[in-house]
């Protein structure tokens, strides 16, 4: 858990800002059955960020990276409104469901698209996804045919701002997809392999592992997760906006996983770091806006963060900055390795 | 004196280097000839002339672009560098001469660029997360100068916007469209006949080579991001001529432009290979992408981006595709 | 005999825990052509590091042409005249020929570079090496013997009077070697000195006038081509040094089984061998570095494509496409390339042991975590796995300890056929005896195994019959009877046939 210690202490001080600066931070009430309050707004708004973090864990644990999210958000909004404004009866649940369905079957399709590149033609993930970028963006508007589709539906309002249980829904969305992919990469087996092709990709074939399949795998549920990011940011506005949902969101959920602790090289992963990540990205969002900073300035933080996380995770800028303060590497272990090297 | 001949030597007339560049000049030929067919008025001078009008500013950011995919790298910052670049000009040029602000934004591209370079390569960071910082700080700058859209009154700046240069009948161009070439052929003559251009190739080609042979890796490396920030900055000053404001959400997603241009010139992502000739080719061929567009009508705005999107993919496909058939020859 | 060019005297160099060298002298003469020989680990590499400046040294010091010098990187040993041409040849394979030779130092008139220029010198260089190629053809068109031709050309216009060449011929074929010897013994006229090494003996037969043997570190000797037998070369190579182990039982006695796999013409990176293997079989494949006894394993356990051949196990006829197919019929391989084919480093020693059994599971069927347990726990004891922490990172173990936890990782697998290859190198002499002393184990359980190794006691103390290789070829397939010693296995290597 030392690898948490960080994001940890940086949500902290994040919280601290507010417990000092703004009034009635921690405090949640129920109002009309329902909770409020400035932490439960942080989740409810950080839900689609910690979605698209998730997904994108997976992904760059496989040493891969997921330009295409943010498109993603934007079709699958898109083709869910598009559904629902066909039916007969927007309020139909079924009807909101199919839609929801074909939403999210289109993000898959698009996400084994990417996956197929990356595995199978054998494209740097970078370059892959940045074609679906591109051009999802352009898909999105084909779908809504250039108009903000707005819809009228309360079952689809539920999906990213209703309440269920007292509890905002995106926070029970987030909380199961969580707990699965929790189930399928810890209590399963596919966290090890995907760690496993992330951190020795030649070792991982030799010992027989599909790295095509898991490759794969992994695309098509970061689509997904961004594909579910998509409905909920559209239903909170019941409306889908091909050219702004979604923008920028794979950049944020990119910071999300590098301040939980995966590194970008792949291998070892920590969802919970992500979540951490992610919220820690909407806890600043809201603290800026709530201690009465410009909002513009979000930006400035984000390249702070971003520049001393990864500077903190580069050997070199450890090795060249930290190099006199550094105990001498216990023998044993290096003299295999330099060994290695000198025969 | 006894020489051998080669059996390996295979008789090519076309190096496969310059296929996706002659690729993408087809391609544009195409196009323009089946606008030309097609649309009443589209096959004329002016029409071509129009495209470098109105992406000089997008041909001079991919010329920086190419730069930094030659040697490997990619630079997400440009399209934030160009929104900075407007939004200090527009805020300064009240207040300050004219040639002050050109060299200040200059000046701030260049820095910014040769600062992401350092980092790049001093401290082994990926150049993706670098410049992604790059791009953030720069559009948090915007923002903090102002939200909103300042126009631009300065007379320098407006003459320039108005200056038509009649090249013959019904044939103009504007200021930047000068600027542009000139900066095309500077940066042409720099790739090919300066050591610090074939350094460029050379790094992006093998880096662990280039050091071994003896070359600035480190020098070029930060050369190439201080180009890209300096063009960056010299496309801001272009598209201030253009819109004659400055605002921080101007050139939204440039960045994607500029590399699709690159990467549908033929330049290799991996690097080490490609013509700044492509890249000329590839603004051209995303610009007449909208000129059909809009000469369609019937056909909305957003197909452009699907088409960049089709053409990225064939055209990462093509080179996947010499770079295995390459590979497989030299086993 | 002339004056030494290059003079290196006592060279020590010490890594924490492994002195890599220790009190090597090396001399290189002007206009010679000079074998470095050497097994793994033997210091090769090491000594040429050290002269080409990769390395510091901790004792001794290098001359050059009288001087006394101390390089603090390949470019300053370029500068002096000491320049290396790898394998993996060090150009920048999109540019031209032309630039690949003058690159960093290019004829520039009124500033620009003046291409016509440099390609006419370029040409001419390569000229005086026999080559007339097109200058201007980026140097990726080219074969990797041309790569090489260019390579040396420009360490050569650079003012080389040390040229290396690291193992430059294990890549080329046969017509493509004749070529770069013509142009080494050109070079050679010139009086430049060339150190060469190769793990092809007839190569070295063919164009050394002289040698270096390096072994365990130490200088073996230095001895004229001409007048050191093959067979005696291989002696000196190997060592006859018996290390301390604990003597095992008498040889494992020769088993009658069933026959589990049957290799016919089977080829690929190496020439086509046929290949027999019982089950309760342990098979040694002996040869010198690069002799193709690796390439022989891939090709077994699906890792490589094989061009030509058959493969049956079990009496059935498998296709090994990949290493999942040849899992399936019960193969097992572990590599010698530790780092780069065995370990996940970033995985614990509990998560690197139970790899292949879950990758055979598959992600949905997960080793329960008991399970898991159990068999770490049994795995760690049974193999003296130290320390005996499960949730250890796999990259702080020693390599020996990595070695046993890569092969459990197999043996959970329960294969029928083992492929090890180098398992006992690099590591210490009691984790040797403890790996040797399960091969027997294992084979006594009904498990076949093949057996590679560097080491021909090793070899021949666990292993029912031989396959001996040279030069890429099986060469012969002893049975390990009373005649068989290492004696003969040498002679059998130097030589190329049996007796």
């Amino acid at each position: 858990m030392k690898r948490l210690a960080w994001p940890l202490g940086m949500l902290a001080a994040l919280l601290l800002v507010n417990l000092i600066f703004t009034d009635h931070f921690f405090q949640i009430e129920i109002k009309d059955g329902h909770l409020y309050g400035s932490l439960i707004d942080i989740f409810r708004f950080g839900a689609p960020l910690i979605l698209v973090a998730l997904g994108m864990t997976l992904v760059i644990a496989t040493s891969g990276i997921d330009l295409s999210v943010g498109s993603v958000v934007a079709i699958s909004g898109a083709m869910a409104c598009l559904q629902i404004t066909s039916l007969s009866s927007q309020d139909s649940i079924g009807g909101v469901l199919g839609a929801a369905g074909i939403a999210l079957g289109l993000a898959v399709a698009l996400g084994v698209g990417n996956g197929f590149l990356v595995a199978v033609i054998g494209i740097q993930p970078i370059i892959a996804t940045l074609i679906l970028m591109v051009a999802g963006r352009g898909l999105a508007q084909l779908i809504s045919d250039g108009q903000i589709i707005t819809v009228n539906s309360a079952p689809y309002k539920l999906i990213g701002g209703g309440y269920w249980l007292t509890l905002p829904f995106g926070i029970i969305i987030v909380a199961v997809v969580l707990a699965l992919t929790a189930f399928f990469t810890r209590r399963l087996a596919l966290g090890l392999l995907i760690e496993s092709v992330g951190g020795n990709a030649e070792a991982s074939r030799l010992s027989g592992i599909r790295s095509r399949g898991i490759l794969i795998v992994v695309y098509a549920f970061c689509a997904l997760c961004a594909g579910i990011a998509g409905l909920m940011i559209s239903s909170n506005v019941s409306s889908a906006d091909g050219n702004n949902a979604g923008l920028w969101i794979e950049l944020d959920a990119i910071l999300a996983v590098v301040i939980g602790g995966t590194s970008l090289a792949g291998g070892r992963f920590s969802l919970s770091g992500t979540v951490l990540g992610a919220l820690i990205i909407q806890t600043l969002t809201t603290t800026i806006y709530s201690i009465g900073v410009p909002p513009e300035t979000t930006l400035l933080f984000k390249a702070l963060v971003v520049t001393i996380v990864c500077l903190l995770q580069s050997p070199a800028f450890r090795a060249k900055v930290f190099r006199n303060r550094r105990k001498p590497a216990p023998p044993a272990v290096s003299a295999e390795e330099k060994v290695t090297v000198a025969t | 004196m006894k020489t051998l001949a080669l059996p390996r030597q295979l008789p090519r007339t076309l190096p496969r280097n310059y296929l996706p560049v002659l690729v993408t000049g087809a391609l544009f030929l195409a196009m323009f000839v089946a606008g030309g067919i097609r649309y009443e008025g589209f096959a004329t001078g002016q029409i071509i002339l129009n495209v470098f009008i109105d992406n000089a500013f997008l041909l001079v950011v991919a010329v920086g672009m190419t730069f930094v995919i030659l040697t490997g790298g990619i630079d997400l910052s440009v399209g934030s560098v160009v929104a900075l670049t407007t939004m200090i000009s527009a805020s300064l040029l009240p207040s300050t001469p004219s040639f002050l602000v050109i060299l200040l934004v200059l000046a701030i591209g260049g820095t910014l660029g040769a600062a992401m370079g350092a980092i790049i390569h001093y401290f082994e960071i990926q150049p993706f997360i670098v410049t992604l910082a790059g791009m953030f700080l720069a559009r948090g700058l915007c923002y903090t100068i102002g939200t909103d859209s300042i126009p631009i009154t300065d007379p320098t700046f407006t003459s320039i916007a108005q200056t038509h240069i009649v090249l013959g009948p019904d044939l103009w161009i504007s200021p930047s469209v000068l600027i542009a070439v000139a900066v095309v052929v500077l940066a042409t003559y720099t790739l090919h006949y300066t050591r610090t251009g074939r350094n460029v190739y050379a790094v992006g080609g093998n880096e662990q080579s280039a050091l071994l042979m003896g070359l600035p890796v480190a020098r070029t490396k930060i050369v190439v991001y201080t180009i890209s920030g300096l063009c960056s900055a010299l496309g801001g000053l272009l598209l201030s001529f253009y819109m004659l404001s400055g605002y921080g959400l101007h050139a939204v997603g440039m960045e994607l432009d500029a590399i699709a241009a690159v990467v549908i010139g033929g330049t290799l992502l991996t690097g080490g290979s490609g013509y700044l000739l492509g890249t000329v080719l590839g603004v051209l061929v995303l610009g007449l992408i909208q000129t059909v567009i809009s000469f369609e009508g019937t056909l909305s705005s957003w197909w452009t981006k699907i088409v960049i999107g089709l053409l990225l993919l064939i055209f990462i496909l093509l080179q996947r595709l010499i770079v295995t058939t390459g590979a497989t020859r030299d086993r | 005999m002339a004056e030494a060019i290059l003079r290196m005297t006592g060279i020590g160099k010490e890594f924490p825990g492994v002195r890599a060298l220790d009190g090597v002298d090396f001399r290189l003469l002007p206009g010679e052509v000079h074998a470095l020989m050497g097994e793994n680990g033997a210091g090769k590499s090491t000594l040429i590091k050290v002269l080409t400046g990769v390395y510091s040294i901790d004792a001794g010091e290098i001359e050059l042409a009288g001087t006394k010098v101390a390089f603090t990187g390949p470019l300053e040993a370029q500068k002096a005249g000491i320049s290396t041409v790898y394998q993996e040849v060090n150009l920048c394979r999109n540019l031209s020929v032309a630039e690949n030779v003058f690159i960093g130092r290019e004829p520039r008139k009124f500033g620009r570079i003046n291409w016509r220029e440099m390609r006419r010198r370029t040409a001419e260089l390569l000229r005086q090496l026999d080559l007339a190629i097109d200058v201007s053809k980026p140097l990726s068109h080219y074969s990797l013997a041309i790569q090489q031709m260019v390579a040396i050309a420009r360490a050569i216009d650079i003012d080389a009077r040390v040229l290396i060449l690291d193992e430059p011929t294990s890549s080329l074929d046969a017509g493509e070697v004749a070529q770069l010897f013509r142009v080494m013994r050109r070079l050679k006229d010139q009086g430049i000195a060339i150190l060469f090494v190769s793990h092809f003996l007839d190569q070295i037969y063919e164009i050394a006038d002289r040698m270096t043997i390096l072994r365990n570190g130490r200088l073996v000797g230095e001895y004229a081509t001409a007048e050191l037998p093959q067979v005696e070369l291989v002696a000196k190579m190997i060592g006859r040094e018996l290390a301390e182990l604990e003597r095992l039982d008498d040889r494992p006695p020769a088993r009658t089984s069933d026959t589990l796999v049957e290799a016919v013409e089977l080829g690929g990176k190496v020439a086509p061998f046929s290949l027999t293997i019982q089950e309760g079989e342990v098979v040694g494949l002996a040869g010198l570095l690069g002799s193709g006894r690796t390439e022989i394993a891939r090709l077994l356990f699906g890792a490589d494509h094989a061009a030509t051949g058959t493969v049956r196990i079990g009496g059935e006829q498998v296709s090994l496409r990949t290493p999942r197919i040849a899992m399936s019929k019960g193969v097992a391989f572990c590599s010698e390339n530790r780092r780069e084919e065995g370990l996940v480093p970033e995985l614990t020693v509990r998560e690197n042991l139970i790899l292949a059994l879950q990758a055979d599971r598959g992600w949905s069927r997960p080793v329960p975590r008991k399970k898991q347990d159990e068999l770490v726990a049994k795995y760690i004891k049974a193999l003296n796995i130290r320390p005996d922490n499960p949730e250890m990172l796999i990259r702080n173990l020693s390599g020996g300890n990595q070695q046993k936890v890569l092969l459990a990782r197999w043996l959970i697998l329960e294969p029928k056929l083992l492929i090890l290859d180098e398992p006992t190198r690099g590591i210490d002499v009691g984790a040797k005896a403890e790996i040797q002393k399960l091969v027997v184990e294992l084979s006594d359980g009904g498990m076949a195994v093949l057996f590679i190794s560097a080491e021909l006691d090793e070899v021949l103390r666990l292993s029912h019959k031989v396959a001996v290789l040279r030069d890429r070829r099986v060469v012969a397939e002893l049975p390990n009877d009373d005649n068989l010693t290492t004696d003969v296995l040498m002679e059998t290597i130097a030589s190329g046939a049996a007796k």
